[in-house]
């Protein structure tokens, strides 16, 4: 987990089961192991009234342990893009008793909970874990583009190619650390770049 | 007979100077000769004749330069100026405010005539006269906080209050000490401010939170913050960083004095009566150093300051690159004297 840092950055918890009448779980790649590792300590017939949405990771693993849940309902998706009309279709259509539950990598969580905060849905109502790669999804404060899965320091923005210092400045709203020019005052320092975010 | 408003530029030939009367109603932000962060919010009421704070909303000459720069920043970046939409009633509310401020402090200049709903608005230094139906935003060329925040000098933040918190949901900010508005819109108060230094630990913000939330209709608060820039430019946002950084540098011993500007953040905050928001104007005065100085006392004051700042805070205000260049300029107007308290000169 992220060392202590400043107070606009996610802090995550440890999934449990919430009352309600309906579980959204939504997770990527190792966030699959927060959900089994959640219904060790879940009541009898909690997956009933589950729905699981997951992205596998490269490795594909994690499916089978997932369907021996036996949720409501197992969604299969191949990218967060692929899965966002039937998240927001579903957000739209929920009713008072959904809860949410978010896994995974820190891009995930926070694709997630943007789309479920513009649902009117608050984040502090939210379950989240972290598990997997702290690779940072980060937005150029210049040119605004969003580079995905960022695991240097520095690191160099997909869009307009200036050297970014990624900090540990978060938005909720876009879904994205804040990245901004680190040798802005003198374009010839070069900082040599660290893997740091894996 | 009026304030007589200055041709100049934010950019390119940084033609922006202050006269002698506005250097010396310049609001020197060191009360004694060392600064460390504190709660330094008191009530935001009227000052003495010839100062910033004559009035609660202030205009000087360099106002009509102010707004041409904005219109430059916002044509460049519109996302400058942003509100959620829950937000529009407090625009109003802001509307109003600055309105009747500006018209009750500088009458030759401004004038708000109403009638129930339908209000007459003229800005002479603007060339501006529209009638509006107030509360109705189609019968104005902008939204409202961006109508009348493109004829105020200074920026805005207007805070949602919920939660028991403060909630940074709109704004126009082309002035700013490097944050992002477009970054920070929709974040509450300690969110916001998460990457000062020190402050947190000191519980500053906490404070501040609880003192915010508890202001009242009528009894608008202030404090005063700092920083330095390098050339008297007001968009030294942290979108075009790349774009003025390198000015940082530029700075000699010979140049010292016409290109390191003291940046005084006029904070201000008021209650709103409508949406029962916080409106946190942010009102930037530059002054470059051969300005200051002609007050003996600031130079002697500002030397020390700077010589003796905590380097963390240094770094956060941007001035470690020309820091021993400014101080070593300093101390050749620092006899070591004794200095008066309070901000004003001698």
């Amino acid at each position: 987990m992220a060392a202590k840092t400043i107070i606009s950055r996610p802090i995550y918890g440890t999934l449990s089961p919430q009352p309600g009448t309906h579980h959204l779980f939504l997770a990527d790649a190792e966030g699959a192991l927060a959900i089994t590792d959640m219904a060790a300590r879940a009541p009898g017939g909690f997956f009933d009234g589950a729905e699981i949405v997951f992205i596998p990771g490269p490795d594909g693993q994690y499916v089978a342990a997932l369907e021996a849940l036996k949720p409501a309902q197992l969604h299969i998706a191949p990218s967060f893009a692929s899965l966002l009309p039937r998240l927001r279709q579903t957000l739209t259509n929920a009713h008072m008793g959904l809860r949410l539950y978010l896994a995974g990598t820190e891009g995930l969580i926070g694709q997630a909970m943007q789309v479920a905060l513009e649902a009117g849905i608050d984040h502090t109502s939210m379950q989240t874990e972290h598990r997997g790669s702290l690779a940072r999804r980060m937005q150029c404060v210049h040119c605004k583009g969003i580079t995905e899965n960022v695991t240097t320091q520095p690191a160099t923005c997909s869009h307009c190619g200036l050297l970014l210092l990624v900090r540990d400045h978060y938005s909720r709203r876009l879904a994205a650390f804040q990245g901004v020019c680190i040798n802005a005052e003198d374009r010839s320092e070069i900082p040599p770049m660290e893997e740091i975010f894996r | 007979m009026g304030i007589t408003f200055r041709k100049e530029t934010f950019r390119d030939d940084f033609t922006f100077r202050n006269s002698p009367e506005h250097i010396r109603r310049f609001p020197f932000p060191f009360h004694e000769d060392s600064y460390m962060y504190a709660v330094n919010i008191e009530p935001h009421v009227v000052g003495p004749k010839g100062s910033v704070l004559e009035n609660l909303i202030d205009v000087d000459e360099h106002y009509v330069a102010e707004m041409q720069d904005r219109a430059l920043v916002l044509a460049e970046d519109p996302l400058r100026c942003q509100s959620l939409p829950h937000m529009t009633l407090a625009g109003w509310d802001l509307l109003e405010l600055l309105m009747e401020q500006q018209a009750l402090g500088y009458p030759e200049h401004f004038t708000l005539t109403r009638d129930g709903d339908r209000w007459r608005w003229i800005n002479r230094p603007l060339g501006i006269d529209d009638t509006f139906t107030f509360g109705d935003t189609s019968t104005l060329p902008y939204g409202p906080m961006e109508y009348i925040t493109r004829q105020s000098q200074g920026d805005f933040c207007i805070l949602d209050q919920r939660d028991g918190n403060l909630w940074m949901d709109a704004g126009m900010v082309t002035t700013q000490a490097d944050w992002s508005l477009d970054f920070d819109i929709g974040m509450n108060f300690f969110e916001w401010h998460a990457p000062v230094p020190l402050a947190h630990e000191k519980g500053i913000f906490v404070r501040a939170l609880k003192f915010l939330t508890n202001i009242q209709q009528g009894k608008p608060a202030r404090r005063l913050n700092w920083t330095m820039t390098i050339n008297p430019r007001l968009d030294t946002s942290p979108e075009n960083y790349h774009k003025w950084g390198p000015d940082r540098t530029t700075v000699t011993p010979e140049n010292v004095g016409d290109k390191v500007h003291l940046r005084v953040e006029l904070q201000s905050f008021w209650r709103l009566p409508r949406s029962n928001g916080i409106v946190f104007p942010i009102r930037c005065y530059l002054i470059k150093m051969d300005e200051l100085v002609t007050q003996p006392k600031w130079a002697r004051r500002l030397h020390r300051v700077i010589r003796d700042l905590p380097e963390e805070l240094a770094n956060y205000k941007g001035l470690t690159r020309y820091r021993s260049t400014l101080v070593e300029w300093l101390s050749k107007l620092d006899d070591g004297s004794p200095t008066s308290p309070g901000f004003g000169p001698d």
